[in-house]
């Protein structure tokens, strides 16, 4: 019996132990993750109050890091080795779980982390040839030695901090789903930079517009998906001449039939709404004579957010702005004579080959006439709990065989090569390090020289009073219509044949007018030699801008932020009148007739107490999906004309054959697919007020910053009251967003505002967690400190020493 | 009765001090130790360091979760669910470590018994 109980209580206490320290499905290691000596209550704290003295590995000298009231560090270094060091070991204290998983997620490692689940993901990125690029770019980077020892720095830095950190301090998310952190290498910041460049430049739509050829025929493609729409304000002014750009080789046509192939599904496009503004005025324009610039990315809204604010301070330069945890440097900022921004430049620069094997071995394709030999990279997934799964990809001379028949593709001897400007590899880091320390126009232009991508409308102004702005990436050079659809890969002609010499990538400097901008629009008009293929450019945000600009003589801090915040819906006010005057309303129930009389008295101010812009939020989606149901079959890829072109369509093609609705035996005109579309609007929205109450836009678009690990409601920040939509210049939409709005003028120093909508530390338990967000919903603005003087206490919270530990 | 409370008061002591050089699972080497010292009888062989556990992980986490105005415990209760009540998860954390206390508790006395044969 004594035996029997004995061994009875030594299992049970075995099991506890087992159940309490292992991960189940998705609950964490109950007794590890909640004791108070190992678990969550030790990340239960907002960064001290307190001085402190950290000793790091091989400092010159020591380094002051000063936060100020929004946790913002202030690094003073005494050369740049310490400084970049300090970076790093200052934002992995505060965002080291992001870092990790962000260049995690980058190299296709999710799986690692949270199972089978994120296997397709980790899939599509080794497809995209994502650690290729990575390690084609850390070559490029290696050649340049003061580069490579800054980003060695930076590593350095931030294992100290990860050498320093005992488990029970381990982010929680770490905690949560109980795995520990690796050693950060320099090969981690060329996979963040890969993370921008995916998010910014993986998108194309190659192989849906070739599906759309094949079904709807060249005439109704170009109507559909032109190279310019009908109205075109682009980021260079359009009365910039380009006749004085040199070395323009115009690359010629090829004789080359489109392989008219299908595909059933793509890979994950990034999101739609990646995009930004950007401005200047120039000294003239401005109510101080000093230039104003400013810059809001739009990205998706996350928690710990994708920017981080620092200072970052050497004798020789002072710099401030917004940083992106894992790269050096600011990358959105200003110093104490010029400032700069970026927004996406949108350009096509990701082709598709079709591929002809020679046999199922895929060791050989087809090129000029012969055999070429492919190479393979063997991709091994490990997978957390489970056997890694092992996907070898091919690669051509173009790039990876993203589609094979182990991948979405179809038969044994085909593929899709996939070329990308991402693949390249490019010395990224050399133009932001050189940016921070630039002191003019010229080392501005220097230091964009290296850049390759994502392509970035750079916008500048200095000091000096120079305001500019570069469309800055490397651009194949193509032949008209290249890389619109999928090209034969065997054709020697088909490759990128060269590219746009540097000096030749649309730019200007002081222009007449007074201002520049960019807002992902038409980087140019039709009048740059070199060809631009329309890539989704915007073409509300940009109008909005240009045309503030020009309304009046002069402008000031006021007139940046009304406009950082203006809510103006331009789109809607395009389509909404055509609508009231062409729907038919006599069969509208009253219920329809209240809700269109509600819309009818919008002023198109997309704000959040309003609940018109409720209305319009749902009725857009249903008569642009009604106008283009022809789109929607199963097993072809296809991706639906652009916003502005579906307005266009309804409002000049509104009888167009486009316009029937496939399942219905009546043939439906535009007005009908307003009518149709505006009735269960009503019905949707009644339904909503009932569940949900009114339905005002803050309620009904429900703004929120998720949480990276799949927006993990615990983490998160919901019902965030921000107005504006996709298209305004307030680019806020449900998940996405300005997510760092800042405002530069050029006095010496300048004087700066900013602000994201997130906080400075990635601690959920930190009361710098989320601490920004309502400020920045009211379009509110932090007074950016940018400390002269290093020995200044001027608004210091509490300082931290960084001191060298050599033994 | 005595004993009960030497028991309590040992539990306790000893989880808190071998938390500071050791892992969670301190508290059951406490109570292993405790109940294989002080054997006690009955319920009060899991009771005892159920509760003496359960206060000091209860009183650590206030402790810790107190001084930031419960910002994560509220978050964690959310995760779990407990409606986003800090206290819940404190007398949450309470019983996790109470039931590993409690059960070690059993085995140690068992240990006793079959030791003392």
């Amino acid at each position: 019996m004594k035996n029997i109980k004995f061994g009875f209580s030594l299992i049970l206490c075995i099991a506890i132990f087992y159940a309490l320290n292992t991960k189940m499905g998705s609950l964490p290691p109950l007794g590890k993750f909640l004791s108070p000596n190992q678990g969550v209550w030790l990340n239960e704290v907002t960064e001290s109050n307190t001085n402190s003295d950290i000793a790091i590995k091989e400092l010159s000298a020591p380094v002051n890091v000063k936060y100020d009231e929004h946790l913002i560090p202030h690094v003073f270094a005494q050369n740049n080795l310490d400084l970049y060091k300090a970076q790093g070991y200052i934002t992995a204290k505060h965002r080291l779980w992001q870092m990790e998983f962000q260049t995690h997620a980058s190299a296709g490692r999710l799986s690692e982390i949270i199972g089978e689940k994120a296997l397709d993901y980790d899939r599509q990125q080794r497809r995209r040839g994502m650690g290729f690029g990575a390690e084609n770019a850390m070559e490029k980077m290696k050649e340049d030695l003061e580069i490579l020892s800054f980003i060695e720095a930076y590593s350095d830095g931030v294992n100290s901090y990860i050498n320093q950190l005992k488990p029970e301090n381990y982010p929680i998310e770490y905690k949560l789903l109980d795995y520990a952190p690796e050693l950060w290498t320099s090969k981690k910041t060329a996979l963040l930079l890969m993370y921008m460049t995916k998010m910014l430049a993986g998108g194309d739509s190659d192989l849906e517009y070739t599906n759309a050829l094949r079904k709807f025929g060249k005439e109704r493609f170009d109507l559909l998906y032109p190279d310019f729409f009908d109205i075109n304000d682009p980021v260079i002014p359009k009365e910039h001449d380009w006749s004085t750009l040199e070395n323009v080789l115009p690359t010629p046509v090829p004789e080359s039939e489109i392989p008219l192939d299908s595909i059933a599904s793509t890979m994950d496009k990034p999101h739609p709404n990646n995009g930004s503004n950007n401005w200047a005025v120039s000294g003239e324009k401005s109510y101080s004579g000093h230039p104003i610039l400013a810059n809001d990315p739009h990205l998706g809204l996350n928690l710990p957010s994708i920017w981080y604010v620092m200072q970052l301070a050497t004798p020789e330069h002072n710099t401030f702005g917004a940083t992106l945890p894992g790269a050096l440097g600011i990358i959105s900022g200003f110093n104490t004579h010029i400032s700069w921004g970026e927004t996406n430049a949108t350009r096509d620069v990701l082709d598709w080959y079709k591929i002809e094997f020679k046999d199922e071995t895929m060791k050989q394709y087809k090129y000029d006439e012969t055999w070429k030999n492919t190479s393979v990279r063997i991709e091994e997934i490990k997978i957390r709990n489970k056997e890694s799964f092992i996907d070898s990809v091919t690669y051509t001379h173009h790039g990876p065989v993203s589609y094979d028949h182990n991948f979405k593709g179809k038969g044994d001897k085909e593929g899709y090569a996939m070329k990308w400007v991402g693949h390249i590899g490019g010395n990224n880091q050399r133009t932001f390090i050189n940016l921070n320390k630039s002191k003019n126009y010229d080392d501005y232009l220097n230091a964009l020289k290296h850049y390759v991508a994502p392509a970035q409308n750079f916008v500048f102004a200095s000091t000096e009073g120079d305001i500019a702005l570069w469309i800055q990436g490397q651009f194949p050079n193509k032949w008209k219509g290249q890389g619109k659809f999928l090209m034969d890969g065997s054709n020697p002609k088909n490759d990128w044949q060269s590219f746009i010499p540097q000096e030749n990538n649309a730019h200007t400097k002081n222009p007449e007018r007074g201002f520049v901008s960019s807002a992902n629009q038409h980087p140019v008009d039709e009048s740059y030699p070199y060809y631009v293929f329309n890539d989704g450019y915007g073409t509300y945000r940009n109008r909005v801008i240009n045309d503030f600009f020009r309304s009046k003589e002069k402008f000031n801090i006021q007139d940046f932020k009304n406009l950082h915040n203006n809510n103006y819906n331009l789109k809607a006010s395009e389509l909404l009148p055509y609508i009231f005057k062409q729907m038919e309303t006599s069969t509208l129930t009253s219920e329809e007739l209240e809700v269109l009389s509600q819309i009818k008295k919008w002023d198109y101010n997309t704000e959040i107490d309003q609940i018109a812009p409720s209305i319009w939020a749902s009725w857009w989606p249903k008569i642009f999906n009604l106008t283009w149901d022809e789109f929607e079959i199963e097993d072809v890829a296809l991706d639906k004309p652009f916003t502005y072109q579906t307005i266009y369509m309804l409002k000049n093609h509104s009888e167009d054959a486009l316009m029937d609705i496939i399942d219905t035996p009546k043939k439906e005109t535009a007005k009908d697919l307003f009518l149709i579309a505006f009735k269960e609007t009503v019905k949707d929205l009644l339904e909503w007020k009932k569940e949900n109450g009114d339905y005002k836009w803050k309620d009904y678009k429900a703004t929120f910053a998720g949480h990276l690990l799949q927006a993990l409601p615990a983490f998160s920040r919901f019902n965030i009251p921000i107005g504006g939509d996709r298209n305004t210049v307030n680019a806020a939409d449900k998940n996405h967003g300005p997510s760092w709005r800042m405002i530069v003028e050029m006095t010496s120093p300048p004087t700066a505002l900013g602000i994201y909508p997130g906080g400075q530390s990635g601690n959920p338990g930190s009361k710098y967690y989320d601490n920004f967000i309502d400020q920045w919903a009211a379009g509110k603005y932090l007074q950016l400190n940018f400390i002269q003087n290093p020995e200044s206490e001027e608004g210091i919270l509490f300082t931290q020493t960084l001191t060298s530990n050599n033994e | 009765m005595n004993k009960k409370i030497t028991n309590f008061v040992f539990t306790l002591v000893f989880a808190y001090v071998l938390s500071l050089f050791l892992p969670w699972w301190s508290v059951m080497l406490a109570a292993l130790v405790t109940s294989f010292l002080i054997p006690l009888k009955k319920t009060s062989v899991f009771l005892v360091p159920f509760l003496a556990v359960a206060l000091l992980w209860i009183i650590q986490a206030w402790l810790l979760s107190s001084a930031n105005d419960f910002t994560l415990a509220k978050k964690i209760a959310i995760l779990f669910p407990l409606g986003g009540n800090p206290y819940l998860l404190i007398v949450a954390t309470g019983i996790i470590g109470g039931i590993a206390a409690g059960i070690t508790g059993i085995f140690g006395k068992q240990c006793k018994v079959l030791f003392n044969k």
